[in-house]
């Protein structure tokens, strides 16, 4: 049964990733979901004082506030100073970063977060957090509930912005001529992105999450250029990396999310293999 | 106080190492790092930082040792291949060097994860402070570290110095580095090399996700006030070793505190005054001078206003009421009250009951703008060939920027005419 909900949690965070990473890479924003990633920390650290509890509400709230204030800060650096893109990113999340760990240090004996925690997460301890009803009903692990409803949330996002979101993905120009909010796209975007952090966080935590976002995807796009078999197949190999990650942690006795993002990975270098060596086959078919 | 007395004296040898460690990391990675800003290389430095940690993990699974000689040896080797894993898959693929980046460094970090806990799991007693790699064990270097720091600092510098030409080619242009016949790959790989030590060491400090900022940050800050490498070198190697300085001694003062963030924080600090304080590129200067020509354009125009009125009334020096003036050009009242404020504020208007007036010196100066109006709109007309209609904007908006000398030549170039395309005359102040 543990392997059954850690497997699912996995699996339903690997899908939320997956759909809004492909997004992500489409427009070429990989890194700003890394730096939105790291960023969201000092908003859970504050979020946590504020509320003086690990009650999932203000967090949300909390990391979606810094996730939209990161990418302003970045916009803000590369545009109104000039400085080029890749390094408005780093400066930008590794500030956040360090204001997180500092906070966690200064309230020490009131966060309880763990550093660690905060880099891998700990999916483990996944079936020990029980939702249990009022009346006593045992509801299940706490967080399958809250990543199912993350999961329908952002399906509900991309069903009814479908066409938003294709279009100032891949034409702004003409998003813009048609008088389609681009700014609101981004944005919206820019706080899923927040919220599915800061909700896989507990779980996968900061870096891992940025693996799940940006690998499967990758992996999607190297074999087809169609958006919505883009969205499925990202989707699948979200799913494979989260059971082939569990047996794999399972067997050398290690970290599941760390695990999750080396299937990931191993995934993405399968099909670049396959890929290239294809590319090599038919080049010199047609010689 | 007493702290800080303590902490001045170094009367402790371990706050001596600390300070010194950090201080020497501080400034190495932000020289190594002024290249990687220029090359505009500034994340691939996160991605070595995180692909290091699976090296780190496999040198002591193969060794058994901690010896941090081992553990930079397969540092230096995952480093690496993670830099060659992120130059194929942008040179094979159809993804950006952005997600490149992205997949390297979260499956890198990915598997180091997962051999650092499984190691941790299998009870191996050897391993404790295997994590320091995470976080940075800044606090506790000791003397054998400062050393080891040391000597792989001086190599950087020595290699900087050495290659500083080539290098400083390379960053600013590439091509014509190769054109020239320089050995580019060669150099690229030696920067590399550099960038992967510098990053090697400077993790045991602030550890894998703060490492970037040790790179990039005090190098973006330091462009802010200069053109030139050297003096760029210099800034990022100076904001990197005081913020190594700072840092050590706010966790010895609050040794709550960890050092790698607060080295992060004071890097940080540094360069975002840059970002906002910098004279000439500084966010501040660029406001100033984006609200100086707001104020420029907005004085001329409404000076124009009063000769406009003058041309049309046949008398330049009747007086004007507001009335009058928002008629004739679309202004909001508050954005023309405030032109004439400043108008009066430098002479070149008065005021006459409730009226307006212009003075001698306010119609010469309108004449100057109306003149390079009608001038460009001659040139544009004559030389360009455009219609007479088509003239009027463009000169609406280069009026305010054209300098004397250009004055001088267009006016040389169109020998003086007399007239604008709409048989306007073009007003010269004798």
């Amino acid at each position: 049964m543990e392997a059954f909900w850690i497997i699912l949690v996995g699996s339903l965070i690997a899908i939320s990733c997956a759909l809004l990473g492909s997004y992500l890479i489409l427009r070429k924003m990989a890194m700003v979901g890394d730096a939105i990633s790291h960023a969201v920390l000092p908003g859970i650290v504050i979020a946590y004082l504020l509320s003086g509890s690990r009650e999932t509400l203000p967090m949300l709230v909390g990391a979606a506030a810094l996730g939209v204030l990161t990418t302003v800060l970045i916009e803000l650096f590369h545009k109104k100073s000039n400085l080029q893109m890749d390094a408005s990113i780093g400066i930008t999340f590794t500030w956040l970063f360090a204001i997180g760990i500092i906070l966690i240090s200064l309230f020490a004996g009131q966060v309880d977060l763990d550093q660690d925690c905060v880099l891998y997460g700990e999916i483990a301890y996944v079936p020990l957090d029980l939702w249990i009803t009022e009346s006593g009903y045992n509801m299940g692990p706490r967080t399958v509930w809250i990543a199912s409803g993350l999961l329908l949330l952002l399906l509900l996002f991309i069903w009814k912005g479908y066409k938003g979101l294709f279009i100032t993905t891949f034409n702004e120009e003409f998003a813009k001529a048609l008088g389609i909010g681009v700014a609101f796209w981004h944005y919206a975007l820019m706080g899923a992105v927040s919220l599915t952090t800061v909700i896989s966080f507990e779980s996968v935590g900061a870096i891992l999450v940025v693996a799940l976002l940006i690998v499967p995807p990758a992996t999607a796009y190297l074999i087809t250029t169609d958006l919505k078999k883009m969205l499925l197949f990202s989707s699948i190999f979200g799913i494979a990396s989260a059971i082939g990650g569990y047996y794999l942690a399972v067997l050398i006795n290690g970290s599941i999310a760390g695990a999750m993002a080396s299937i990931a990975g191993l995934l993405f270098g399968i099909v670049w293999l396959v890929i290239s060596i294809q590319k090599r086959t038919s080049k010199t078919v047609a010689q | 106080m007493n702290n800080t007395f303590q902490f001045l004296s170094f009367s402790d040898p371990n706050v001596l190492f600390v300070v010194l460690g950090t201080m020497i990391l501080g400034a190495s990675a932000a020289i190594v790092g002024c290249f990687s800003f220029l090359r505009k290389r500034a994340l691939v430095g996160d991605a070595i930082a995180h692909s290091i940690l699976p090296g780190v993990c496999l040198a002591f699974m193969v060794s058994g040792s901690k010896n941090p000689l081992y553990l930079i040896i397969g540092a230096f080797i995952t480093g690496w291949l993670s830099l060659l894993l992120i130059d194929a898959i942008t040179r094979t693929t159809k993804l950006k060097s952005d997600t490149a980046i992205g997949i390297i460094l979260s499956v890198f970090f990915g598997v180091g994860i997962l051999l650092l806990t499984s190691i941790q799991h299998s009870g191996n007693a050897s391993q404790a402070g295997l994590d320091k790699f995470l976080f940075g064990k800044a606090a506790s270097l000791t003397q054998d570290d400062v050393y080891i720091f040391g000597t792989i600092a001086i190599i950087l510098i020595a290699v900087v110095v050495l290659f500083y030409k080539e290098f400083k080619l390379i960053s600013f242009n590439a091509d014509y580095a190769r054109v020239i016949g320089l050995p580019v790959r060669f150099l690229e790989f030696m920067l590399a090399t550099i960038t992967v030590l510098a990053v090697a060491v400077g993790i045991q400090a602030v550890g894998v996700v703060l490492m970037a900022a040790l790179l990039i940050t005090p190098a973006s800050g330091a462009r802010f006030w200069t053109d030139k490498l050297s003096v760029m070198i210099l800034i990022a190697t100076a904001f990197g070793a005081v913020s190594g300085f700072l840092g050590s001694y706010i966790s010895y003062i609050a040794p709550a505190m960890p050092t790698g963030p607060w080295i992060v924080m004071c890097l940080s600090l540094f360069t975002i005054g840059s970002i906002w304080f910098a004279p000439r590129t500084g966010m501040l200067a660029r406001f100033r001078v984006q609200k100086d020509n707001q104020r420029k354009i907005l004085i001329e125009n409404v000076l124009k206003l009063f000769y406009h009125l003058g041309e049309r009334t046949n008398g330049f020096k009747k007086e004007r009421s507001l009335q009058t003036l928002l008629e004739t050009r679309d202004l909001r009242i508050k954005e023309l009250k405030r032109g004439l404020h400043l108008l009066k504020h430098r002479n070149w208007i008065r005021k006459k009951g409730e009226n307006w007036v212009i003075t001698q010196s306010g119609l010469n100066e309108a004449k100057r703008i109306i003149k390079l109006h009608r001038l460009w709109e001659m040139y544009l007309n004559q030389r360009l060939k455009l219609e007479p209609d088509h003239v009027h904007n463009d000169a609406e908006a280069i009026e305010h920027i054209i300098t004397p000398e250009l004055e001088r030549q267009l006016e040389k170039e169109l020998n003086y005419p007399t007239k604008d395309p709409h048989e306007s005359i073009i007003p010269y102040i004798e």
